[in-house]
């Protein structure tokens, strides 16, 4: 239990963000109104996907360069986490679209961002039960892992900053920087960040033991 | 130096492996021609196509055709001549000499099914040249996102599936500037280059990363 305060940190921090994210002050702004809520939930979510996806890139390099099963699967669950979450973004943003542009979708080019990613770590898990193999598995997913999230960086982070956008942050719209946004917002919104990743982190690490304990039984199985 | 010639043989070997065994070339090019000629029956009675949807269907058309002949590069090779290369190249050459031919292939495609789909759907470009130079950025561009993944599909078991699977979420972002760049050309207003020239870094960036990533995927 020594080493469990940080999930006592996410759960603190997580029964904080919807208390405060669901009660506590927002500025009152013409339509946006209410919905100025989700971004303790939605642009969180996207900051832990991110984190989460570059984690699951950096051990695939790891992996490559020095292959080992626990890389691969850190490498495979933090996927499988960053899906879960991107879903959870895609979903919020989704939903406050629906109530702030009048449509759940439109061709932005960040919302076009988010879709591929969440169509790259698909195929990456796709690609992945395909194999058989549990080595030759790892060792091409990893190569895809790598080559997808570089092939997809220009869409995701630079072609959006190269033309107009309707999402907040861009365009001429304000987002969360640090001028825009209300002060007392600030003090629900960086925990809110931290709950989110922390949660993310959580969810792979138990994914994580769980896949080693079931190896390590099948080995003891075996001898 | 040495690379260049490794690639320059493999190349060689490929047009001429293509040439001798002429079924998988006049597959595609039937593939482009029933393609271009299926949109052409289904959109007889529309009159004469909207630009943008024009760009768009032409674009799509060579994206599916592109899909197609890539897919083969790699599962044509057998798993003993793929031995026999890993005695005498280096991998870098291999995955080199597979982008220059694919792009070399894709262009040829690419153009007729350009000549074709004109034919029967109507030509509406205004700025021809540049709109040619798109579709040899986008031969390029296709040739180069696709070809690794073939390698990474071939490995796999459905790999006809995954091709497309894998390959359209690297394609996107290219597909995307390559229809802007190609609109742009159609119109012939914006005369701006910076799509061109965002495409060819684009294309260089891919290029590099399958250089740097196809050593570890090849001696599986």
């Amino acid at each position: 239990m020594k080493n469990a305060w940080w999930k006592v940190l996410t759960v603190v921090l997580l029964v904080y963000t919807v208390v405060m994210g669901l009660l506590g002050p927002v500025p009152r702004l013409a339509i946006l109104n209410e919905t100025i809520r989700n971004l303790y939930f939605h642009v969180p979510m996207w900051f832990g996907m991110t984190i989460i996806f570059t984690a699951s890139l950096v051990n695939s390099i790891r992996y490559l360069l020095r292959p080992s099963y626990r890389l691969d699967v850190l490498a495979y669950e933090s996927a499988r986490t960053g899906v879960v979450m991107g879903l959870l973004g895609l979903a919020t943003g989704s939903l406050w679209a629906r109530y702030t542009w009048g449509t759940w979708w439109t061709p932005d080019p960040r919302l076009n961002g988010a879709a591929v990613a969440m169509l790259i770590y698909c195929a990456y898990l796709v690609l992945r039960s395909s194999i058989a193999d549990e080595q030759q598995s790892a060792r091409i997913g990893a190569v895809y892992n790598i080559f997808a999230f570089c092939a997809a960086i220009p869409l995701l982070f630079i072609l959006p900053r190269l033309t107009d956008s309707l999402h907040p942050g861009a365009g001429g719209n304000p987002g969360f920087n640090y001028y825009d946004q209300a002060k007392f917002m600030r003090p629900v919104f960086y925990p809110a960040v931290f709950a989110w990743t922390l949660l993310g982190v959580w969810i792979t690490e138990v994914t994580v033991r769980l896949a080693l304990v079931k190896q390590k039984l099948y080995e003891k199985q075996l001898a | 130096m040495q690379l260049l010639r490794e690639i320059w043989y493999l190349m060689q070997k490929d047009f001429r492996l293509e040439w001798r065994q002429r079924a998988a070339l006049n597959g595609m090019l039937l593939y482009v021609g029933s393609t271009v000629y299926v949109c052409y029956l289904s959109f007889v009675r529309g009159g004469q196509l909207p630009a943008p949807a024009w760009n768009a269907l032409l674009w799509i058309i060579l994206l599916f055709s592109a899909t197609n002949a890539v897919a083969k590069s790699f599962l044509q090779e057998s798993r003993g001549r793929l031995l026999y290369y890993y005695t005498l190249v280096r991998p870098e050459a291999v995955i080199l000499a597979k982008i220059g031919y694919n792009a070399l292939l894709l262009l040829l495609l690419g153009l007729l099914a350009f000549g074709a789909y004109s034919l029967v759907l109507g030509n509406p470009v205004q700025d021809m040249p540049r709109f040619l130079l798109v579709v040899v950025v986008g031969a390029l561009g296709f040739a180069s996102a696709l070809t690794l993944i073939s390698g990474i599909a071939a490995k796999a078991a459905n790999s006809n599936t995954l091709m497309p699977v894998l390959g359209f979420p690297v394609v996107i972002p290219i597909l995307l500037q390559l229809i802007k760049a190609a609109k742009n050309a159609l119109d012939g207003l914006d005369a701006s280059p910076q799509p061109v020239y965002m495409l060819l870094g684009m294309n260089l960036l891919v290029v590099a990363v399958s250089y740097l990533l196809y050593p570890f995927l090849w001696r599986t």
